[in-house]
């Protein structure tokens, strides 16, 4: 019994980390009408950069301090994404959406060895922010507090989002432009600072979700293709554009992710994609998604 | 804006038939290195060619290719690891019957999509078939893969074999002029597709999908039809390379195998027929020496692509069209 | 029994009824058209009878055969085929095959893989005796995309003609374009139209085209029909003067 609990309790986990992802790639969907092939690269970024931060700090900060270093990632893949959505991306908005495609994948490839340039190829870990907050017991198991603690983040964030989009000024000038860039452009809105801002905020929360989990899981190479394939059965299922469609997915995809690992890890990928066929069949935007 | 006008069939021809002589007697002339060289170039020709029937004639722009190039591969080195299978031809049957129930499958849920949707669900699909060559490693080699020695190949049904000691020096050459004539026969089916009522189908739908279904076209059984052929054009160019490379692990259905077949095409221009050749084997030589300079190449290329897009668009081919078109209007133009 | 029926025939957008319960029968060999102010109806019933959109309600028979839920390729096997207001052509392609394709489309040819398109005289010939007739042989080998405006048009009337339909919509075949080249749009297509037989209801805000070269008008206002006659009538009719040409007939 305590075991489906803790399993439950990494599922969650999961999902928060898969609904920040997701809930960026919507985002930025949404605003801009493209998917950036090397969303995922944003994530390893944050984990990347969150692993080393902290890793460099420990030595002068004791570990509960550390926790100051977690947004880190996510903020240097937000300044990242602030830095390339005008100069490389915005060009590409109304042209065809192959040559879209064709220069985030280049991003893609880019940014991959850029982290392996920069990083080198043994696994970052942070797991000292685990340890510092030390275990729960859950009916004799032991289960990380911090498992707990990135649930609350990951609910606060969607939360936030959430009030964000829908309760700010700024979530309506976001919306406007998602809605009709030209009419938005003709009351005065300056559509570009909304598209970095867009951006910048989708690549922040790939970022945190990078954040999040590095202290759990190692940094490696790989992960931001890893992530992107997991986070793309999300938005196929949930729907691209969406924000509940982020949530949803995310919960669904992790869920089932967990109950395929217990029985046959082998399959796992394909299992979940096998599911996203049959929900694409059925409902070819997914749950929740707008027509792209 | 209207493409520059082909030059005439006749000109055309007369130039393919002196690159195919040139070709012809590179054997002879160049090192058994270069010769294999030229080789893979062939082959990753070939796995081009597939990949445009796609994306230049139909608008459909692939990031998993990868995964049929790799099910081409594969198929080889499981014929003959568990089948005990020797026959090239027999391969390269394999290679095809692999690939396309692949293609089948992975078009069924791929073509019924936007653009965008299309291009996530071909790069996750691929990847649930790299993860799936790793994980099952009893029957695939997993990491270390599975071996596919010349010494055990036979081509033209028995014909020609490798033993002996001067075979590494044969083979090339042999194996040379079999992928040589592969790559022919696949152009000139190629050239027949897209020239085929079908080809203009495709070629509509990706000009105008809302025209073409008003002429009564069902749009994505074309579809699924142009990600078939394709997938198995690219299969057997996979085939055609696993003999020449002895080897193959689930690094051929890694995803950055997808961005390099990508690559040909954008680099030699996709919107004509013989860029993605053009591309393919400009970018062999490209990776050798590059490789050779530096160990992050991936950066490069990722770099060249990016730029290539954003100033380039119709490639190397295609801009080399341009250029000789505006120059030609300039002498028409003088008095 | 008429070629074209509509039994209330009725599309919501919303809270808008953009096609109210409309009652719309065509007879062969008619050349009508279909007029009304912007937002009348007069696109979405085109679009509703072509298969572009779904209808809330109502029914549509080609020849006393039902085809209100009927994909567009089998509308088109049953000889409906429509021009479109914003021209929609394959640019990339050249004028002689955007033609050879539809031809192509109506014979059931293009599956073919094996063959070269070129090749197919009967198809190659037809193509070009049917630009011919709307003018456009001179520019068959160049591409769609780089027609004017107006032989844009002519060409988009062609494609949908050569399915060779019974009943052919044209969305407006004159707009966009200078006065001069409307008359001889209109010329071409109306001749053309006529002379193969051909059943056509044309879409046009151009009185004076629809005065000049149709045998009957119908006036749509909010998503009904207002009127329904020949040109004289129609002229002379009060409440079409109102809502229509906002005069007061009058004065």
């Amino acid at each position: 019994m305590e075991i489906v609990v803790i399993q439950v309790l990494n599922s969650l986990f999961y999902a928060a980390v898969l609904f920040l992802i997701a809930a960026g790639l919507s985002l930025i969907f949404g605003v801009m009408g493209i998917v950036n092939m090397a969303h995922g690269s944003f994530y390893a970024l944050g984990a990347y950069v969150t692993a080393w931060s902290v890793a460099a700090a420990s030595a002068v900060i004791p570990p509960a301090a550390l926790f100051i270093f977690l947004p880190l990632g996510a903020i240097a893949a937000a300044v990242i994404g602030l830095a390339i959505e005008p100069t490389l991306l915005r060009r590409f908005y109304r042209r065809p959406e192959e040559y879209q495609l064709l220069v985030t994948f280049g991003l893609l490839l880019v940014l991959e060895d850029a982290i392996r340039l920069v990083w080198g190829g043994t696994p970052r870990t942070a797991s000292g922010l685990v340890d510092s907050l030390g275990l729960l017991q859950i009916g004799g198991l032991p289960y990380p507090v911090y498992n707990l603690a990135m649930i609350g983040v990951g609910i606060v964030a969607a939360l936030g989002l959430w009030a964000f989009v829908y309760r700010t000024r700024f979530g309506v000038l976001l919306r406007a432009t998602a809605q009709d860039r030209r009419m938005a452009a003709a009351l005065g809105i300056d559509v570009g600072r909304i598209y970095s801002l867009a951006f910048g905020l989708g690549c922040f929360m790939a970022g945190l979700a990078g954040a999040i989990v590095v202290p759990s899981q190692a940094a490696v190479l790989g992960m931001g293709v890893e992530v992107i394939v997991l986070s793309f059965v999300v938005v196929v299922i949930g729907g691209l554009g969406s924000l509940e469609g982020a949530l949803v997915g995310a919960l669904i995809v992790s869920a089932l992710r967990t109950i395929t690992i217990q029985f046959w890890e082998e399959i796992e990928l394909a299992a979940l994609y096998l599911i996203a066929a049959i929900v694409l069949l059925i409902l070819p935007t997914g749950l929740f998604g707008k027509k792209a | 804006m209207s493409a520059p006008q082909a030059p005439s069939l006749v000109r055309r021809a007369a130039a393919a038939a002196a690159v195919l002589a040139a070709l012809l007697v590179v054997p002879v002339v160049a090192s058994t290195y270069q010769t294999q060289l030229l080789t893979y170039g062939l082959t990753l020709a070939i796995a081009a060619l597939g990949f445009n029937l796609l994306l230049g004639y139909s608008g459909l722009l692939s990031f998993g290719h990868c995964a049929f190039f790799g099910a081409g591969a594969y198929a080889v080195a499981l014929m003959m690891r568990y089948l005990g299978v020797t026959s090239m031809e027999l391969f390269i049957l394999g290679g095809i019957a692999f690939s396309a129930v692949l293609a089948a499958l992975f078009g069924v849920v791929c073509v019924r999509h936007t653009r965008i949707f299309f291009a996530i669900l071909t790069l996750a699909l691929s990847q649930v078939l790299w993860t799936l060559a790793y994980k099952f490693f009893w029957i695939t080699g997993g990491t270390d893969g599975l071996r596919v020695p010349f010494s055990k190949l036979t081509l033209l049904g028995g014909l020609v074999g490798f033993p002996g000691a001067d075979a590494f020096a044969k083979f090339i050459t042999s194996y040379y002029y079999y992928v040589l004539a592969a790559f022919c026969v696949c152009v000139a089916l190629m050239w027949l597709i897209v020239h085929s009522p079908f080809g203009k189908t495709l070629q509509a739908i990706r000009d105008n999908e809302t025209r073409a279904r008003f002429l009564g076209v069902r749009i994505w059984r074309y579809r699924w039809l142009a990600f078939l052929v394709s997938g198995i054009f690219t299969g057997v160019a996979g085939s055609l390379w696993v003999p020449l490379n002895g080897l193959t692990t689930p690094d051929v259905l890694y995803w950055p195998q997808s961005g390099k077949i990508v690559f040909f095409a954008v680099l030699g221009g996709f919107r004509n027929f013989t860029g993605p050749i053009v591309g393919a084997v400009i970018f062999n030589y490209l990776e050798v020496y590059a490789v050779a300079v530096t160990e992050y190449w991936q950066i490069t290329l990722g770099g060249i692509l990016i730029a290539l897009v954003t100033f380039l668009p119709s490639g190397v081919v295609g801009s080399a069209a341009r250029l000789s078109a505006r120059l030609k209007r300039r002498r028409e133009a003088l008095p | 029994m008429s070629l074209l029926r509509t039994e209330r025939l009725t599309k919501h957008f919303g809270e808008t009824r953009a096609v109210d319960g409309v009652d719309f029968i065509v007879n062969e060999g008619e050349f009508l058209s279909l007029v009304g102010t912007n937002g009348a109806g007069k696109t979405t019933l085109v679009n509703l009878i072509s298969a572009f959109l779904a209808p809330d309600s109502g029914r549509i028979f080609i020849a006393g055969r039902d085809i209100t839920y009927a994909p567009v390729d089998e509308r088109i096997r049953a000889g409906i085929a429509r021009s479109f207001q914003l021209v929609n052509l394959f640019d990339d392609l050249s004028v002689l095959d955007n033609v050879a394709l539809a031809i192509f489309a109506r014979e059931g040819k293009t599956k073919r893989i094996f063959a070269l398109a070129e090749r197919d005289t009967v198809v190659t010939q037809e193509a070009t005796e049917l630009l011919g007739q709307f003018g456009l042989a001179g520019k068959a080998q160049g591409l769609a995309g780089g027609l004017a405006q107006g032989e844009r048009k002519l060409l988009d009337v062609a494609v949908a003609y050569a399915l060779r339909p019974k009943l052919l919509f044209l969305d407006e075949p004159t707009s966009g374009v200078s006065t001069r080249d409307k008359a001889q749009i209109m010329d071409t297509v109306s001749s053309v139209v006529r002379g193969g037989g051909i059943t056509a209801v044309v879409i046009e805000h151009d009185m004076d085209v629809v005065f000049k070269y149709s045998d009957r008008v119908v006036v749509m206002h909010e998503g009904r029909f207002l009127a329904d006659g020949p040109p004289e009538e129609i002229r002379r009719n009060r409440d079409v003067a109102t809502y229509l040409l906002g005069t007061d007939i009058d004065a």
